[in-house]
């Protein structure tokens, strides 16, 4: 029975003020809804520049589950086409990453295409002679997305042809991204030190709602932060501070210093924790990178720089950014109860080993599938996912904080255990997905 | 202080002696087993030298070690609840060299089965040891685990290898 297909008034109905209705985690309709119209309205993040430096390279990759190639063009701009080819539907590109040369090769029929998709050469073309090939959709090659945006090597595309503009769509949130590239005494970041991929047993949506939840590491993080702070007590006196220890600690900061820390909510599902404060503000410098950043901005805008230390930054619908310890991470749908985490890492272009090290050290500890702050987490994700199915309740809570005038407001800080920005995502939620309905 | 005698037997039998300690879930006395300076390592990719510029799935000094072992024994661990076990099964190890004094390297193939509720999790690679003198025992500097499929997308792994 389809419910919500063609439906627009029962998904809005989904999304109340003060809670949203179970069936947006768990029903496969409401999944198939979103990845043929949430993802396809929404600018989503593909992947980085630095990953096709030269001309050919190329990178695979899911916009929602649609599998999709980046590749660099032989005019240097960057192509994201969907991976598929016109004539049988082979998936063309296989690995992961590579370079194809000037062309594409179905490796099916070898049928070639340019690296904008249009269709090159395919054997023994003349059986298609005066068949009416020329009317077919498969003479016009691969399919190229036609809205494909770079902002500071980052690369998001929207699927549908027609839409909300890419400026429009993530206004001041940008901020974060400008941060995190402008951390580089040279200005620019590249793919660095491999990626971790976890995969998770719950809803993509899941992970989305946990970045910006600052009521649940003091709970939930407690066996793993908290046992590193004590591990770490018992340490004779005058040892030096660990980096691992200096990472996991301020998981478990008490409930004041998280409402301190505030949250910044902007439009269309983006915002970030983090404002005043943030649990990567007070780690170690590392030698000789401060005066890189004088060197390379002069000592105020270095000093500004280096002050804004947001912590989690969503870019609704499916990433979140750390400015300061150079990380993204892209929850992948696969299916409503399936999504693959992948927490990819940066190197700051010119600045010490030290800090990429960091960013590194911070990626294992927290985001790999051996990461104990991981198990804690995707425990909780799952054991919702499972319970979510019951029919005791219907709703999920999401009141903390409410203000009825919230809704009228943009581009606004407040107290950092607001749930806004979850309420922030979900009208964004039910804003793009009944768009194109 | 006496030097062992450390023979091939010596070296094998301290392989096994060791996986069987993590599968009766004796990690005190397992973590017991490293140098103060022991890592346990695993890397993300294949052939990886580098641990520090380069991402892994574990590269855990002691104090890493003890966190998880302390972390598994904890009232509000709830990823353990209930629990997981585990089980090793190696192939004979190979003593690939063996430095009387200094460092002992042992390879071992296996299969690695974890278990949580209902579902197994099967893992296969290989270990390597680097096994050391300390104190009149033989002690684990680094044991390299490299899974056959190190880059693949995994659930949770929650004990160890």
């Amino acid at each position: 029975m389809e419910r919500y297909t063609g439906n627009p008034d029962a998904v809005r109905a989904l999304v109340r003020d003060l809670e949203v209705h179970k069936d947006t985690y768990i029903d496969e309709e409401v999944f198939a809804l979103e990845m043929e119209h949430l993802f396809a309205n929404t600018w989503v993040y593909v992947g980085h520049a630095s990953q096709v430096p030269n001309k050919g390279d190329f990178y695979t990759t899911t916009v929602g589950t649609e599998p999709v190639v980046m590749v660099r063009h032989t005019d240097d701009s960057i192509r994201v086409l969907y991976n598929r080819c016109p004539h049988k539907g082979v998936k063309v590109a296989g690995e992961t990453c590579g370079n194809t040369g000037k062309f594409f090769r179905c490796p099916y029929h070898a049928w070639t295409f340019k690296t904008d998709g249009s269709l090159l050469a395919m054997p023994l073309k003349k059986g298609y002679e005066n068949t009416g090939f020329e009317s077919c959709e498969a003479k016009h090659g691969m399919a190229a997305v036609e809205n494909v945006k770079v902002y500071r090597d980052f690369v998001f595309c929207r699927l549908n042809p027609q839409g909300i503009a890419f400026e429009d769509y993530f206004g001041e949130s940008l901020s974060t991204i400008d941060n995190m590239v402008d951390r580089s005494p040279e200005g620019r970041l590249e793919v660095a030190g491999g990626v971790l991929r976890y995969m998770h047993n719950c809803n993509w949506k899941m992970l989305v709602d946990n970045q910006t939840d600052t009521c649940h590491p003091m709970v939930a993080h407690e066996s793993s932060a908290g046992t590193a702070v004590k591990v770490w007590q018992e340490a004779p006196e005058g040892t030096p501070k660990p980096m691992a220890v200096e990472l996991f600690a301020p998981f478990v900061s008490s409930y004041e210093f998280f409402e301190n820390m505030g949250i910044r909510v902007w439009e269309n599902g983006h915002g970030h924790t983090g404002v005043a404060d943030s649990i990567h503000a007070a780690y170690s410098p590392a030698p000789g990178y401060w005066e890189q950043m004088v060197a390379a901005y002069g000592e105020e805008r270095a000093k500004a720089i280096l002050g804004d230390t947001r912590h989690n930054t969503v870019y609704f619908p499916n990433i979140m950014v750390k400015g300061p310890i150079q990380t993204l991470r892209l929850f992948k749908p696969i299916a409503a109860n399936k999504t693959l985490v992948e927490s990819w890492t940066f190197r700051l272009v010119g600045a010490p080993d030290l800090l990429l090290e960091r960013t590194l050290m911070y990626n294992r500890l927290i985001n790999a599938p051996t990461s104990v702050v991981g198990h804690d987490d995707l425990e909780m994700y799952e054991r919702a996912q499972e319970a979510l199915q019951s029919r005791g309740r219907n709703w999920i809570n999401v009141a903390r904080l409410f203000d009825p005038a919230e809704k009228e407001q943009k581009n606004v800080a407040t107290n950092g255990t607001n749930e806004w920005q979850m309420r922030n995502q979900f009208r964004a939620w039910a804003k793009f997905m009944t768009e194109s309905m | 202080m006496t030097t062992l005698d450390i023979t091939h037997k010596t070296l094998t039998d301290f392989i096994y002696a060791e996986a069987r300690l993590l599968d009766e879930q004796r990690f005190e006395d397992w973590l017991d087993l490293f140098t103060d300076d022991g890592h346990y390592w695993m890397p993300l990719a294949h052939g990886q030298t580098d641990p520090r510029l380069h991402t892994s799935l574990m590269y855990e000094d002691k104090l890493l070690l003890r966190v998880r072992v302390e972390r598994l024994a904890g009232q509000r661990t709830f990823s353990q609840q209930p629990k997981s076990r585990c089980h090793h099964l190696l192939q004979a190890p190979t003593v690939e060299s063996s430095d009387p004094g200094g460092e002992h390297i042992v390879r071992t193939a296996f299969h690695y089965v974890e278990t949580r509720q209902d579902q197994q999790t099967l893992f296969a690679g290989w270990t390597t040891h680097h096994l050391v003198e300390d104190a009149g025992a033989l002690k684990i500097r680094l044991k390299r685990v490299d899974l056959v499929n190190c880059d693949a997308a995994f659930g949770n792994i929650q004990l160890f290898m």
